[in-house]
């Protein structure tokens, strides 16, 4: 379920990234290659997984459900924090200076 | 069980490189991006985006699976001996092939690119030369 979350995520972000492009003052590039870097390594995962072991290529249950909005929350932070540090509107900078 | 710490590997060294092809194109200036337009380092950025990506998201799904621990050894299969020659085997084989993937996928990204970047890149036409009657 996870993989399907992050994929679904991935695609979004890419999109609104290539509406707002060649713009990129919010570093949505970044965030959809983040996501795009997750999806392809879940995907070798469940791929190779579904063929030496067999069984669900997909689990969907609460845990994995879980797991997808923990792995997409996570991800959202990591953006944020990579946005205030480079705080392109200068937002921290203003507030800093009262 | 520990997949993650290949691409992770990739990711560290493809991050240095990216910090000594940055270093270089600062000193050489736009000379080494003037065929394209898109710099190696620039190029490198996009790899280390898709591989840290991979490896964070994938690290969170590791400690969530209970995988990977906060204290020494920090990976669940450590703690067993007869646990560390499958852990091994799974990160030549899964990890193996994640990073193998990542790296195609960018191979293919970075062609594409500079496909796109030449094909936008402005002809310039050339003039015969002149003098001569």
């Amino acid at each position: 379920m996870w993989l399907i979350m992050t994929a679904l995520a991935a695609v979004i972000v890419t999109a609104i990234w290539y509406v707002k492009a060649p713009e990129d003052k919010y570093k949505l590039g970044w965030l959809s290659l983040f996501f795009w870097g997750s999806t392809l390594m879940w995907l070798v995962d469940h791929v190779i997984a579904y063929i030496t072991e067999g069984g669900e290529f997909f689990e969907i249950n609460l845990d994995a459900t879980l797991l997808g909005v923990a792995v997409i929350v996570l991800a959202l932070f990591v953006w944020e924090i990579v946005l205030l540090v480079s705080d392109p509107k200068g937002v921290l900078k203003k507030a800093l200076r009262g | 069980m520990a997949c993650f710490l290949v691409p992770m590997g990739e990711a560290i060294v493809a991050t240095a490189v990216q910090k000594v092809v940055e270093n270089r194109e600062k000193k050489v200036g736009e000379e080494m991006t003037k065929n394209t337009g898109l710099s190696w380092s620039r190029k490198l950025s996009w790899l280390n985006k898709l591989l840290w990506g991979g490896t964070i998201l994938l690290a969170l799904e590791h400690v969530w699976h209970g995988e990977v621990v906060p204290w020494p050894p920090f990976l669940t299969a450590m703690e067993n001996p007869a646990d560390i020659s499958p852990m091994l085997h799974e990160m030549a084989t899964f990890g193996g092939a994640m990073a193998i993937t990542i790296t195609v996928v960018w191979g293919i990204m970075i062609l594409v690119a500079e496909l796109k970047a030449k094909a936008a890149m402005p002809k310039v036409k050339e003039r015969p030369a002149s003098g001569g009657a």
